[in-house]
């Protein structure tokens, strides 16, 4: 098949998908933007890649991108595009959500994606605020912060997922903010490319909710990592506790055998679990062993 | 001297950890290699060491299916059993084993037969070897076939080497012996006819029977969190995971597999969860979102008493509510209940299909009491299993929820096809997008929830009904009350009184109302408000006069529901 590639396969297409919900300004349009490029760049066509999101404004993605797509559950997005990519090792599977969706409602799901290691790239909009539901403190909300919700301010310690990550040896662990295109873009490829699963914390501003970290906020309080080799779990932990300015770049790269390639069912059997009929001879095998 | 006729119920009792399986193992085997019918139960305690388990095994000229309170013969392996079995023992229960492990307060009532089965198993070298003799003795007292213990014991411990085998077998044969000699001596005598058809069938527990239909229809993926009584399916998948091809994860939470198993359907796999009351609750989010998202599931829920732990080793018919109604908002479900091994293989097989074509969860409902039972039956048969992919190509133009009179859309996968595939939790348009439009809502809405239930509804298979047609008395069993209910019918011995059998429990097609017409109806369940009663008013507005409820965590017994039965009818 010869499927049209490039930025403008993934540009959407649908009768509604071009009637975006973000406010005007909001970082979501940049991680789309970015997202788009990424995908263009690697040369997938929109067949080939299956974009899972949970809930809220950054798990509207599906729809503003052509592309295979399934909304979910808020917290969800995880154990979804795992089994996506379990039924599917063919497709470039990638699980998106804001910091609520994955840090908070899918926090064990995180966890336990760590430790399973899907080859599936997880992209975490952090704009350290709940958006949708208009205001309330996220689990990355800076100490201090007054919402609605917290009038006092926030005293909880903010989540650090990088540091999270490398503690549990995940397999690829980056930050970026969206303000930075090209790198951003690279970055995103890289995680894409990775065999297995790989988290990137992507910093972007919510414009209506969040007046303290802005785009004039990251750029401040933000730094490339140029001297960072990301195979050194111990300086990539150092880095990770780093907390302002905060560093950007790949963290941390721990190669290791993916869910996909460690279950049974690939070792013989190549074909995408859609492509598979029972095996009746087998449970023919089955009952006559049950003979005696 | 105690005789016993062309149906024996054996009942074993010991501790946690005690090796009662490995007595029931070589007993069902064994036997039924003789060419006697058998079916065997189990109910244990929440805990690994310890307290008592017990394990009734029905030996029988004829086929034998269902739970009796009887005690023909009795084993116990620690004091405490008797107490624990006392509502179970009458005059004629013999007790056969050592008088250490009978509680003083029974010495003397009791009909005890002496077996020194701890000298026996010393004189083979260990007291470990108590269990093998017990089975000996058992399959000695029915003159069965010796070498079929000692091709189970070879296939049993054949992986602890020579010595642990050749141990076990001579420990077993001393127990034969004894066996041989107490019907000889006259003590015992055994009198059940064999039936040579029997020693090529196979036996098969409920647990197995799901787990291979379920990889008869196809299944290649199965996600689950443990939980009593249902991680014996899981187990069995994961141990034909390498043989069979497929993908088997024990995962975070009930949350994950079942999401895990959405995702995998969604890309186009066959996917199971299997778990119990308390986990389906936790699932029940997702499974909304399989209503919206009109993502195929089969999901397998052995039930337990609840609410919450309840009794986690007992059983109960207590959770149809639960599957019935959980989820927010109205989307349709297909809700199965096998009550034989035959039922629970084809169903498991076919909820795959069911799923596939009609996009919606699939519950296979068993419990307890169905998943640990097991009994010999003839081979099935596969030719009756079919494989109905329901897959389409997504070409261009393709909407995943296009508007289709039966309510029924065709459903692409990721990859097959140049166009792509929108699922979607969210209210949405044809093409899988997000909508709040009003038109669009009412239209999804009533696609789902009325159009695709009808369909389903119509296309429902009808329930069983086993007897006269002209009764007077509808007895109706669903799930695994099935036997219990049928064996009672027949041991009632009147033409007046039927049975319906429901394994297909939701959504009833409204031609069933015709079996219920002039009849006073009885309504058999393990649980204490008569769900399934209710549920027949409501699909059917068919009135219930009697419920007959059982709801201490235990199965009905057939003189239990025998008694009930000859309550109402006489």
């Amino acid at each position: 098949m010869n499927l049209p590639t490039g930025r403008e396969a993934f540009e959407p297409k649908r009768p509604t998908s071009k009637d975006v919900a973000w406010c005007p300004g909001c970082g979501n349009f940049g991680i789309r933007n970015i997202l788009i490029s990424a995908l263009a760049e690697l040369g997938l066509k929109p067949s080939e890649v299956a974009i899972i999101s949970g809930i809220g404004q950054a798990a509207k993605m599906p729809h503003y991108i052509n592309a295979n797509g399934y909304h979910t559950l808020h917290g969800r997005a995880i154990p979804i595009a795992t089994g996506v990519k379990a039924a599917n090792p063919e497709l470039t599977v990638i699980a998106e959500g804001g910091d609520g969706d994955m840090y908070a409602e899918g926090g064990n799901h995180l966890l336990h994606a760590i430790r399973r290691n899907p080859d599936i790239t997880v992209l975490i909009h952090d704009n350290q605020i709940y958006g949708l539901t208009k205001g309330q403190a996220s689990p990355t909300t800076m100490i201090g912060m007054k919402t609605p919700t917290q009038p006092w301010g926030v005293f909880e310690e903010p989540f650090n997922p990088v540091a999270l990550a490398i503690s549990m040896n995940a397999s690829f662990v980056a930050r970026t903010f969206m303000g930075y295109f090209r790198e951003s873009v690279e970055i995103i490829k890289k995680a894409i490319r990775h065999r297995g699963l790989a988290i990137v914390d992507i910093l972007h501003p919510c414009v209506s909710f969040n007046k303290v970290n802005t785009y004039a906020w990251y750029r401040e309080h933000t730094y490339w990592m140029d001297d960072h080799d990301p195979h050194d779990r111990e300086a990539a932990f150092k880095r990770a506790i780093e907390t302002d300015p905060l560093p950007l770049g790949i963290f941390y790269i721990n190669e290791k055998p993916t869910f996909e390639e460690s279950v049974p069912a690939y070792r013989v059997d190549k074909r995408p679990l859609w492509k598979r009929e029972p095996k009746l001879d087998l449970v023919e095998k089955f009952f006559e062993g049950k003979k005696q | 001297m105690t005789e016993f006729k062309e149906d024996v119920s054996i009942v074993l009792g010991g501790a946690a950890g005690q090796g009662i399986q490995t007595v029931e193992g070589i007993l069902t085997y064994a036997l039924k290699s003789s060419g006697y019918h058998v079916y065997a139960n189990k109910e244990y305690m929440s805990r690994v060491r310890g307290g008592i388990n017990t394990t009734e095994i029905r030996v029988s000229s004829r086929r034998v299916r269902a739970f009796v309170k009887r005690i023909d013969i009795l084993v116990p392996f620690k004091q405490g059993v008797l107490s624990w079995v006392s509502d179970r023992l009458s005059e004629t229960t013999v007790v056969l084993g050592e008088r250490g492990n009978v509680e003083e307060s029974f010495l003397e009532g009791a009909n005890l037969v002496e077996v020194p089965l701890t000298k026996l198993a010393l004189e083979t070298g260990s007291q470990l070897y108590i269990n093998t003799t017990a089975a000996g003795l058992i399959v000695g007292l029915f003159h069965g076939d010796f070498g079929a213990v000692e091709e189970y014991i070879r296939k049993r411990f054949g992986s602890k080497g020579e010595n642990v085998v050749g141990k076990n077998i001579e420990a077993a044969k001393k127990g034969y012996e004894l066996g041989v000699k107490l019907c000889e001596e006259g003590t015992i005598r055994v009198d059940v006819e064999r039936d040579e058809k029997v020693r090529e069938e196979i036996l098969l527990s409920g647990t197995e029977a799901v787990g291979i239909g379920a990889l008869a229809g196809g299944m290649n993926f199965l996600s689950f969190y443990p939980m009593s009584p249902s991680t014996g399916v899981s187990t069995f998948a994961a141990q034909h995971a390498e043989e069979f091809g497929i993908i088997v994860e024990q995962v975070e939470d009930e949350i994950s597999a079942i999401n895990m198993a959405l995702g995998a359907w969604f890309a186009g796999a066959r996917a199971m969860v299997s778990t119990s009351g308390g986990g389906f609750a936790l699932m029940s989010e997702a499974l909304s979102l399989a209503g919206m998202a009109e993502n195929p599931i089969v999901i397998h829920l052995a039930q337990r008493p609840g609410p919450a732990t309840g009794l986690p080793t007992r059983t109960m018919q207590g959770d149809l509510n639960l599957v019935l109604y959980a989820g927010h908002g109205d989307f349709p479900r297909i809700i199965l209940a096998p009550g034989s091994m035959e039922e629970a293989f084809y169903l498991s097989a076919e909820a795959f299909n069911l799923a596939d074509k009609y996009q919606v969860p699939v519950i296979i409902l068993t419990d307890q009491y169905f998943v640990d039972t097991y009994y010999n039956l003839p081979k099935p048969e596969l030719g009756r299993i079919k494989f109905e992919r329901h897959i389409v190509e997504a070409k261009p133009g393709y909407r995943r929820y296009e508007l289709t009179e039966d309510g029924i859309s065709p459903r692409a996968v990721p990859g097959y096809g140049e166009e792509v595939v929108i699922a979607n939790g969210n209210e949405h348009d044809e093409w899988g997008d997000i909508t709040e439009e009003a038109e669009l809502t009412r239209k999804m809405q009533e696609k789902r929830a009325v159009k695709k239930l009808e369909t389903i509804r119509k296309n429902a298979p009808l329930p069983r009904l086993v007897g006269n047609e002209g009764a007077k008395y509808l007895v109706v069993s669903w799930g695994s009350t099935l036997h219990v209910v049928e064996e009672a019918l027949e041991k009632l011995g009147r033409d007046e009184a039927a049975l319906l059998h429901f394994s297909w429990v939701y959504p009833l097609n409204p031609e069933a109302r015709k079996f219920f017409e002039d009849k006073t109806v009885i309504v058999v369940e393990n649980n204490i408000t008569g769900q399934f009663a209710d549920l027949l008013r409501k699909e059917l507005g068919v009135e219930v006069h009697h419920r007959v409820l059982k709801y201490d965590g235990r199965p009905f017994s057939v003189e239990e529901v025998f008694d009930a039965l000859k309550g109402v009818v006489e």
